[in-house]
């Protein structure tokens, strides 16, 4: 053997390396990555869907509000289109060839081997007339799901609207979604989202790289049957949410109306409205862009107002000056404070409408004293047991906020806002030490500084008439088959006032509905003892809101009730009637003969802004559609209203006067 | 008496490597089943099907090669002129009559049977360089005889080139193993991977930068080196060498190279993607096997291998058959199968007492090898695309019958050791 013997080692190693090369990385493709399998399955398996119907929502009386209807999508597979008679095929579907190549060319972006949504939600009639000749179009069929269809073509708000999911939807989604699904996009179909969309049938089928289908994967071990949403039953009387809607026809606000002892929402109207029908099939797209176009709508109609709307609590605040007086002991119910007809603080004037004398809590509530309110309010922050009233001003901010004010209240409607009441940090900041409690005086009879939503409003008077707790407010009562209800709406939430304090104010309530010097008494109930308070709510950008809380009977209420009717005036003119009527028609189930005709004027009424430069020709005429309002082209929303960021894409609101202690003006 | 003839003839046969041989034989021919199956019908057994097919060339190939067992192991190296001088006019002939298949003109049509005289060519080449070396005995010291065996070895080359098939052609270059065996300087091997590693970063490296590093590099040698005349020198030479040679790939990538080799490379160093195009048989190939995992999907249980997913897959990609349905498990059977049989055709080469039966044995090991590592390295991403069978697995004829050839020509030689050729 010659010396070049060993080059036969060198010649073997080199043979071993390169298979160690190939092994390590046949072991990186197959052993240490899944890459190639998950691959693998994506190149041979197809999802087939089948849709479910999303579930039914009905009101508290079992009524359906919600029902299903079927439509039709057109879908493509772009690699099966043979040549076709084009013409034929966009005549029945009913669009143009610019939009034909415009849907085939997306299609085919997407999946040349999939199929794509081609054209959707053909009606009935079009999918009767299509599948007839579907056989001269190869590649195109047709595939059935159902969109949503509101009989009652009201409460828009509350429902919200199911739409096709965003790219962002379906990242979210943890592969749920899929392009051309549909997700709630708003209200309790976006809230409910999850309960209500049912869960997708999924046939997986194998397919071969020429696209043919090869059967079911595993016998259909992995094979899922499409399953129905489940019904939700809401805690909307629709009798009174209509009643409502009409009653805000043409004028802009809330009502809130609360069953108080469980917390359920009994209305929920926010007017402007819209009909929920609008948001649903071919047409959304262009009828969202019509709802938004403040030429058309000036009104913002996708701002959920009674879980956005701010507002003053004004005079509808001062139960609670009397309840918390109570509470602390700065008043009795015998107290009496001497009303000259304005009130000191500091160097400037309160007015009060009235000249009442020596004024006692009762009759203090009942004719919606402002001297009686700001006495307490003072009392409250010069107690001795607070080393200064910044301090005494601080308790007094966490008892009012236990009534829910300054914060969420967790309602089941997605963007609701938390409304405003400060802390002692804000005042410090604004003025240093140097600040007590004439500073902010104001938040004695609800002006100032302090916003509240409608659904807070009533929540205080779910408050006042439960003697002392409230129920979480919600729209849902009972979800699925089992009428599931959530725990946390068994919870009582108290708020740390005796339920002995509540008879006084009560009896002031009740008075200023029933007592023949009450601010409310046109508005009284035959048979039923309301109780209430009117508010007329400062607005520095137009006429003064008209606002009404309460609840009814006095004893075992049934129904707690906020109405704001923007730009009204006097809370005694409007709000309160409609409370009323809304009180009577879910107490009774009718409205007494003798007030229907009011009623029907109260419907009839057009309160809505007055433009900036009132045009000559323009006057107060009787419109029915809410497009007609595009004659009020000229209109700036006079509330501050903070457009719901996921509507309307509306510059920020201005800041008003409202943010500023400013020189009070009598309140009623 | 029959049986001692039988004995004299197959006396001494390396039973070892036939049996490595008919199991390859034998995963092939399982594994082109499952390739064609295509998982819905119950296929009745065909012999119009490749898998049937194959089997008539298994069958075939086990008769020719028991048949050049009962040859006289003389013949081979008598008639290696004659054969290698057949198989260049083959080359010749098919340039001028062959049957253009997927661009290439390789094939001479015979009836119904197609010849690939580049086939052929391996073997031809193979005895010629055996005999050469065993009757001259050069060292590969002087420059004669490396232009000797370079011209045995190019012509056969050139005119592969010339079809075009660089598959083909490339694996001419695995004779510079029995080469180097016999005495070849290892420099050669150490340039020619040189050659290739430069070829790579021509690629990855902008030309910017990678001139100025070798010019460095060199220059750090040269500086080093500055008492050592003889090392200097060949410093500079190399170095300068180095740099013309990135000149000389740029301008021969663009004008020698098809666009679709081109673009092969191009997809192998990550520089394009393709996944309809160029890349999809590659991209299919590794989610083949990589889909395999540790143990396989089983026999007939690969999606991607029933439902097609994966092109040529019975011929060039049979490889990521098994990498699906035998998973890391079976690639490492089969790949532990080639290296035994390589190294056994290694060492029995070194048993031997004939220089030409040795030197013929390293050809046989390095073409083998040549091929395994190609096709494999192709199938799972590591080396441009280059269509050259998978030995005694991949489907087709010719090339199992020309291995087959090689492969028991050496058997005859070695069964014959004792003997004087």
């Amino acid at each position: 053997m010659d010396n070049l013997f060993n080059r036969k080692y060198i010649i073997q190693g080199l043979f071993i390396v390169v298979a160690l090369i190939l092994l390590g990385t046949l072991f990186y493709i197959q052993v240490a990555s899944d890459k190639y399998f998950l691959s693998a399955e994506s190149n041979v398996l197809r999802k087939i869907y089948t849709f479910p119907a999303r579930g039914v929502i009905l009101d508290r009386n079992e009524k359906v509000l919600v029902q299903n209807e079927p439509v039709y999508d057109l879908m493509v597979i772009p690699n099966q289109v043979k040549e076709f008679d084009t013409l034929a095929l966009i005549n029945i579907i009913g669009i143009d060839m610019k939009r034909f190549k415009k849907s085939f060319n997306k299609a085919t972006v997407q999946s040349r081997y999939q199929p794509s949504i081609f054209e959707k939600q053909l009606s009935v009639q079009i999918y009767a007339a299509l599948s007839e000749q579907l056989s001269r179009f190869p590649g195109f069929f047709v595939q059935s799901r159902t969109v949503r269809y509101y009989p009652d073509s009201a409460a828009g708000h509350f429902f919200g609207y199911v739409k096709e999911v965003s790219k962002k939807d379906i990242e979210l989604s943890n592969g749920y979604y899929r392009p051309g699904d549909y997700i709630g996009k708003a209200g309790v179909e976006k809230q409910y989202n999850d309960v209500l969309r049912g869960e997708k049938g999924i046939i997986n089928m194998l397919y071969d790289a020429r696209n043919v289908p090869k059967g079911s994967y595993a016998e259909g071990k992995f094979d899922t049957l499409a399953k129905s949403g489940e019904r939700v039953v809401s805690s909307l009387d629709f009798r009174i949410q209509k009643l409502g809607e009409e009653l805000l026809k043409n004028k802009v606000g809330s009502i809130v109306a609360i069953e108080p002892a469980t917390g359920e929402i009994l209305a929920f109207v926010s007017s402007p409205g819209y009909d929920p029908n609008l948001m649903v099939g071919r047409q959304q797209g262009n009828n969202y862009m019509d709802l938004i176009n403040l030429d058309k709508n000036p009104n913002r109609v996708f701002t959920v107002r009674p879980i956005q709307g701010y507002y003053s609590p004004g005079s509808s605040f001062k139960p609670l000056d009397a309840l918390i007086g109570l509470q602390e002991g700065v008043i009795d119910p015998n107290t009496t404070f001497n009303c000259p007809g304005y009130f000191m603080a500091g160097n400037h004037r309160v007015k009060c409408e009235h000249v009442d004398g020596n004024i006692s809590l009762r009759k203090g509530l009942a004719r919606s004293c402002n001297v009686y309110a700001l006495y307490v309010f003072q009392k409250l922050l010069k107690q001795k047991k607070f080393k200064n009233e910044r301090i005494a001003y601080d308790a007094w901010q966490q008892r009012v906020s236990k009534f829910g004010l300054g914060q969420k209240l967790g309602v089941d409607l997605p963007a609701e806002r938390p409304g405003n009441l400060y802390t002692s940090d804000h005042y410090n900041k604004k003025y240093g030490n140097r600040w007590g409690n004439t500073t902010v005086i104001s938040l004695g009879i609800g002006q100032g500084e302090m916003d509240a939503t409608p659904l807070q409003m009533a929540n205080i008077m779910a408050i006042i008439a439960n003697r002392g707790y409230y129920v979480k407010p919600h729209l849902i009562k009972a979800i699925g088959e089992k009428k599931v209800i959530k725990k946390e709406y068994a919870i009582k939430n108290y708020v740390g006032v005796d339920s002995r304090h509540f008879e006084p104010v009560i009896d002031g309530m009740q008075d200023a509905v029933n007592a023949p010097w009450g601010t409310a008494r046109q508005s009284a109930i035959d048979n039923i003892l309301m109780c209430g308070k009117t508010g007329t709510v400062q607005n520095p950008r137009g006429k003064n809101h008209s606002v009404f809380i309460g609840f009814a009977p006095r004893d075992n209420p049934k129904i707690a009730i906020a109405v704001i009717v923007e730009n009204a005036g006097y809370g005694s003119t409007y709000a309160a009637p409609i409370a009323s009527y809304i009180a009577e028609k879910y107490l009774k189930d009718s409205i007494a003969v003798n007030k229907r005709a009011s009623v029907e004027w109260m419907k009839k009424q057009v309160i809505l802004p007055v433009p900036k430069k009132p045009k000559p020709k323009l006057k107060p005429i009787q419109v029915d559609s809410l497009k007609k309002d595009s004659a009020h082209k000229a209109l700036t929303p006079p509330v501050k209203l903070l457009p719901s960021p996921a509507h309307v894409p509306a510059p920020a609101p201005v800041k008003t006067g409202i943010n500023t202690v400013k020189p009070i003006t009598p309140t009623k | 008496m029959t049986t001692q003839q039988g004995n004299r003839f197959f006396f001494n046969v390396d039973w070892i490597t036939i049996l490595l041989y008919v199991a390859l034989c034998t995963i092939g021919f399982v594994n082109i089943y499952a390739s064609i199956f295509n998982g819905t019908e119950a296929n009745e057994f065909s012999f119009a099907a490749k898998y049937g097919k194959q089997l008539i060339y298994i069958i075939t190939g086990l008769v020719l090669g028991f048949s050049i067992l009962l040859l006289d192991a003389k013949f081979f190296s008598v008639f290696s002129p004659i054969v290698y001088g057949i198989t260049m006019l083959l080359l010749i002939a098919v340039l001028l009559v062959g049957r253009k298949v997927a661009g290439n003109q390789a094939w001479i049509p015979l009836g119904s049977f197609r010849l690939q005289p580049s086939e052929l060519a391996k073997f031809g080449t193979a005895l010629l360089l055996a005999r050469y070396v065993s009757t001259f005995n050069p060292k590969f010291r002087d420059v004669k005889s490396i232009f000797f065996a370079a011209v045995i070895v190019g012509i056969p080359l050139f005119l592969i080139m010339l079809q075009p098939d660089t598959g083909s052609a490339l694996v001419f270059l695995s004779f510079m193993f029995p080469l180097y065996r016999e005495g070849l300087s290892g420099y050669f091997l150490l340039i020619f991977l040189g050659m290739i590693v430069l070829f790579i970063a021509d690629f990855l490296i902008p030309a910017q930068i990678l001139i100025p590093l070798i010019l460095a590099i060199g220059g750090l040698f040269i500086y080093q080196n500055r008492r050592k005349h003889k090392v200097m020198i060949s410093s500079i030479i190399v170095t300068v060498i180095a740099v013309g040679y990135l000149f000389l790939v740029k301008v021969a990538y663009d004008k020698i190279l098809e666009p679709h080799q081109r673009t092969r490379i191009e997809i192998l160093l990550g520089l394009k993607t393709d996944p309809k195009g160029a890349g999809y048989n590659v991209i299919q190939s590794k989610i083949a096997i990589g889909s395999g995992q540790l143990t396989g999907r089983g026999f007939l249980e690969g999606t991607q291998t029933k439902y097609g997913y994966v092109p040529e897959q019975s011929t060039d990609f049979i490889f990521s058959t098994i990498g699906e349905e035998w998973g890391f498990a079976g690639c490492f059977t089969v790949i532990a199968l080639y290296i035994f049989m390589l190294l056994r055709i290694i060492n029995l080469a070194e048993r031997q007492r004939s220089t030409f039966s040795r030197v013929y044995g390293y050809c046989v090991a390095s073409i083998l090898f040549f091929h395994v590592f190609i096709n494999i390295g192709m199938t799972i991403g590591i080396i441009p695309v280059i269509g050259i069978p998978l030995p005694f697995i991949s489907y087709g004829g010719s090339s199992l019958w020309s291995f087959t050839v090689l492969l028991f020509i050496f058997l005859k030689l070695d069964s014959n050791r004792m003997g004087f050729i």
